[in-house]
This record gives structure tokens, C-alpha cells and sequence, in this order.
């Protein structure tokens, strides 16, 4: 699923590696988009770096998602859809998480507006967010069992 | 939990207030708990989930194709801008190129589309203010858009008129006329809008300097749309990562730097104005006659001649239709610039005829999340405005 191209030679990637030289544990560009696979440990710290970086200016976090490959592991994956006004690209990165007792690192001291994003994963993945200000169920109710969004929850819900 | 504050006059505690999940000027089933000190907000937490029909669940349960009309009930004032978003991508993954008619056509109805978005929040906005007959001026010309849009998908709302490839069907001979009828008569309307409001004192006491925030803050919080334009940043997707063919088309990304409810106010109208003279170039684009949908054998349904006279494409329609088609393992994020900002859509193949994942970014949920940042510190009646004013749709924010 990627079509390789001279990555080393992409700003984006080039910088991350100049910066830390673990922080890129892959890249990869398929139909234009680069996507950029950081380990777990180093999410909130390459996030800081690409949020406050003068030259890659990605601050605004248009999106996170989840998906969960169920039966694969490592079993979810976050997926932070990045924007930079300044220089007009964007990109993904990407963080693997393991399916049992899934944790992350949040990033809401670097984009506030993870906050609900965070929440949604959290309610509907049940993937944990540590340092999250306000971690509680946002779409479904307080008391609900389960995650929705997870692959081994029926369509139909639990009769 | 109430807190105490401490007043000239003494301390005193905070109250709070639930404001819905009825209230008719949250725009449907919105719940804002609202913690007051005398008739001053002091804290304002947005509780959503009440519409959760979970739509990316049911995406997954469906192909690629049936998918589409699930899109239109997510933001059901802009049902073509999810169509667009979402076909749009499901091409991307694809590899697919739509034929430039198609394109034109999807400009003209999305634009149109756009103008009725804004005209109910212009609508819904002045009532909850207190201007009544700004409400039946914006419902009377929106009528005339969904009478375009079902002359031309069969359907007031829930379209489903954009399809992966291309269009759904070709558009009646003779569409394009109430299309210029409308072209022609709307900017003697916005006129209208603008002397009931734009001078109106009531109106100047209710909006301006109303809702503020930063554009720094703006763009921390992820808003996009008119409300981040309003604070003087231009980003329009439409501009910035064009698509559907939007860098053919000549027009302007408005912004203001007030960035209060009176600023969003006149940025709106002037997106409406805009919106028409895009109209007004695909009206001249369109080519009167060429294909609407891409030539993809076992993607795209062949047409209905070519079905019943050929066997061949009579095992496509087949296929299409039972089993769906397959797009490459992959994922890809699409972004477009629906009325309420970017909309985006992140679809995830894994080689099957059905999506592993369907994420919509839905600017809604994200400009609401900002709703404190406008309201604390403001009268409570301020809150009614600044809800109307970011223009939130609880079909997208829940999904």
C-alpha cells in the first residue's frame, strides 16, 4: 500500500529524523498523502516539536481517528490529521497501540482541541489517553458497556 | 459544583443552569450546562451525544456505494457537501478522475447547496434573536434551492445525488433555467436581508462585539469555516487544497477581523455572494452534453442501455450492485469546504468490498467545542446568539 517515493528528501520526514532520529519509525506516501508512523513513547514529544517547529507550523490538528484491525496486532491504530496553513500540507501520523489495556499520551496541552477528539476515541475505541484533562464517555451514555467502534462489537449492539 | 464568589456586596454562590437538551435555539438536541453568576456565565460545558445514531459504525456494514446516503444525514442542511466529500474520497482511494461535466455540475449544486445552508442559519439565527420575518424572507428563496435539487436528484434532502464516479443521473433537459431564474433574482434578496439587519439597532445591540475570540485561540481550538475567516485567517479549503475542478473557478475567501457574531453576520452574506458568481461560472462551464460518470467497468454502474443490450454489462451492474467492488488496501483523508468548514472524510480499504473504517471530520463537533471560549464571561442571552452564530447542525456533531 505505499508507493514510495524519495521520502528522505521530504522536509517533513527529513526534519523529523534531523530532530530525533528515533521519532520516525516509518513513511510512507500512498495517493499524495504522507503519513508518518511515530512510536507511542515519542507521540506527545514529536507532536510539540511539529505543533511549535517555525518551519513546519502544523498547528492546526484537523483531526484524530481511530481504527481498530482487529484480529491484528497491534490492534488500533491513532491516526493525528495534521495542517499547516503556512506551508499548505498536510499529514498523518500515525501511532500503533497494542489491544490490551491500550494507552496513549494525550495532546491536549499541545492542540486544546483534542480534547473532544480524545473523548470520542476514548468512548468509542476505549483507548485511554494519559493527561487527559477531562477523560469521560462524550457520544454515549455515562453507564454504557463496551465500545462501539470496536470490531468485535456487533453492528446490531448486544442483544 | 457551585463555587462562591465574592462580590462587593458579599459572597455569593454560582448557580447552575441547564440550558436543553429541548431548547429550540440550540439547533436540536444540545445540552449546555451553564454555571451563572446573576446572569453572567462564568463556565459553559457543551454535553452532545443525544442524536449518536452512529453513522461510521453502519458505514462499515455497508459497501462502498450505500454508504453515500448515510453521508446525507449528517449534516442534513448540506446533504451534497457530504455526497462530495465522501465520494471524493472513495475516488481518491480509487484512483479515479471524474469527467470535467460531472465536476461542473458538482461546483453548481454544492454552491447552491451552500447558499441554502446559510440561509437557514441566517434564518434560525434571527429568530432566536427576535427577528421574526428574517426567518420566512430566507425559508422562501431556500424553497426555490430544493426545488432545484429535486428537479434535478428527485429529492428536497436526502439527495444522494453524487455517486462514486460521478452523478446518479443525468440532470433534466432544460435544469439549468431555474438555476438562472434563482442566479438572477437573489442578489435583490440578500439586499433585503441586509436592510432588515445590517443597520437594524436591535440587531447591532445583540451581535456586535458579541462572541469574540483570538485567531490564535481559533486555530488551537481546530475551527474552521466562517468562524475561524472571521478572525482574519483565509483559509478556505476550496482555495488551499483545491478539488472537483475549484481552481478553474474566480471568486474571493471573505474575511473579517472582528471576529464577534456581527462579523460572522457579514461574512456570511458575502459567502452567499460569492457562492452565486461561482454559480454563475459552471453555469457557463457546463458543457450541454458529455458524460457524468467515469468510464469504470465494475466500479461504476454501466448505463442502463448498455445493460440490458450487453451481456457484459449486465455482469457488471450485477456485481455492482450484490458484491460491490474492491478498492486497494489503503487509507486517505478528504478534505472539502463545506458551510460550516472542513469537512473531512477519512476512509480506511483493507481489499474488501466494504470500508474498514469511515471517520468524519465533522466541523461542527469541532467549532462547538470552542463554544466556551465565546460564551464565558457573557450574559446569558449571549449564548443564544453565539450558538446561532457558529452555525453547529447536531445531525454532524453526534453522527
Amino acid at each position: 500500500m505505499t508507493e514510495t517515493q524519495d521520502l528522505e528528501q521530504n522536509p517533513v520526514v527529513h526534519k523529523l529524523r534531523e530532530w530525533d532520529a528515533q521519532a520516525v519509525a516509518e513513511a510512507s506516501v500512498f495517493r499524495g498523502e504522507l503519513t508518518v508512523v511515530v512510536p507511542r513513547g515519542r507521540l506527545r514529544h514529536a507532536a510539540e516539536f511539529l505543533q511549535g517547529d517555525p518551519e513546519l507550523q502544523f498547528t492546526l490538528l484537523s483531526d484524530i481517528t481511530a481504527a481498530d484491525r482487529f484480529p491484528l496486532e497491534p490492534r488500533f491504530e491513532l491516526n493525528y490529521h495534521m495542517l499547516s496553513l503556512g506551508r499548505r500540507e498536510r499529514l498523518r501520523v500515525k501511532v500503533r497501540v497494542a489491544g490490551i489495556d491500550p494507552v496513549v499520551e494525550s495532546v491536549t496541552s499541545v492542540w486544546p482541541t483534542a480534547n473532544w477528539h480524545e473523548r470520542e476515541i476514548f468512548d468509542l475505541f476505549g483507548v485511554r489517553f494519559e493527561g487527559h484533562p477531562d477523560l469521560r464517555r462524550i457520544m454515549m451514555p455515562e453507564d454504557w458497556e463496551g465500545h462501539p467502534l470496536r470490531k468485535d462489537y456487533p453492528t446490531e449492539g448486544f442483544r | 459544583m457551585p463555587t462562591t464568589v465574592s462580590t462587593a456586596t458579599g459572597a455569593t454562590e454560582t448557580m447552575v443552569l441547564n440550558m436543553g437538551p429541548q431548547h429550540p435555539s440550540t439547533h436540536g438536541v444540545l445540552r449546555v450546562v451553564l454555571e451563572l453568576d446573576g446572569e453572567t456565565v462564568v463556565k459553559a460545558q457543551p454535553e452532545i451525544g443525544y442524536l449518536h445514531t452512529g453513522i461510521e459504525k453502519s458505514c462499515e456494514a455497508k459497501t462502498y456505494s450505500q454508504a453515500i446516503t448515510l453521508t446525507d444525514r449528517l449534516d442534513y442542511l448540506a446533504p451534497l457537501s457530504n455526497n462530495l466529500c465522501y465520494c471524493l474520497a472513495v475516488e481518491k482511494l480509487l484512483g479515479l478522475e471524474v469527467p470535467k461535466r460531472a465536476q461542473y455540475i458538482r461546483v453548481l449544486l454544492t454552491e447552491l447547496t451552500r447558499i441554502g445552508s446559510h440561509l437557514v442559519w441566517l434564518g434560525t439565527h434571527a429568530i432566536d434573536l427576535g427577528a421574526m420575518s428574517v426567518f420566512l424572507y430566507c425559508f422562501r428563496e431556500r424553497e426555490e434551492i430544493l426545488k432545484i435539487l429535486e428537479m434535478v436528484s428527485g429529492q428536497r434532502m436526502m439527495t444522494s445525488y453524487f455517486r462514486i464516479g460521478g452523478l446518479a443521473l443525468e440532470p433534466p433537459a432544460g435544469w439549468l433555467e431555474p438555476v438562472e431564474r434563482f442566479a438572477a433574482m437573489f442578489p435583490g434578496r440578500i439586499q433585503e436581508y441586509e436592510e432588515l439587519l445590517t443597520r437594524n439597532r436591535i440587531w447591532l445591540a445583540r451581535t456586535v462585539g458579541v462572541g469574540t475570540i483570538s485567531a490564535a485561540d481559533a486555530i488551537a481550538m481546530g475551527v474552521t469555516g466562517p468562524t475561524l475567516r472571521a478572525t482574519g485567517v483565509a483559509y478556505d479549503v476550496r482555495k488551499l487544497f483545491p478539488y472537483s475542478s475549484y481552481d478553474e473557478f474566480d471568486f474571493e475567501v471573505p474575511t473579517r477581523t472582528d471576529s464577534d457574531c456581527y462579523a460572522r453576520y457579514l461574512l456570511r452574506l458575502e459567502e452567499m455572494r460569492q457562492s452565486l458568481k461561482i454559480i454563475r461560472q459552471a453555469m457557463a462551464k457546463i458543457p450541454p452534453e458529455g458524460p457524468i460518470r467515469t468510464d469504470a467497468p465494475g466500479i461504476v454502474p454501466p448505463q442502463r442501455e448498455k445493460m440490458k443490450t450487453e451481456m457484459e454489462a449486465l455482469i457488471y451492474h450485477f456485481k455492482i450492485f450484490t458484491e460491490g467492488f474492491s478498492p486497494p488496501p489503503g487509507e486517505v483523508y478528504q478534505a472539502i469546504e463545506s458551510p460550516r468548514g472542513e469537512l473531512g472524510f477519512y476512509v480506511v480499504s483493507d481489499g474488501s468490498p466494504k470500508p474498514a473504517r469511515v471517520k468524519v471530520r465533522a466541523p461542527s463537533f469541532i467549532n462547538l467545542q470552542a463554544l466556551p471560549k465565546l460564551v464565558e464571561g457573557r450574559l446569558i442571552a449571549d449564548v443564544v446568539a453565539c450558538i446561532g452564530t457558529i452555525d453547529i447542525v447536531l445531525g454532524e456533531v453526534d453522527r
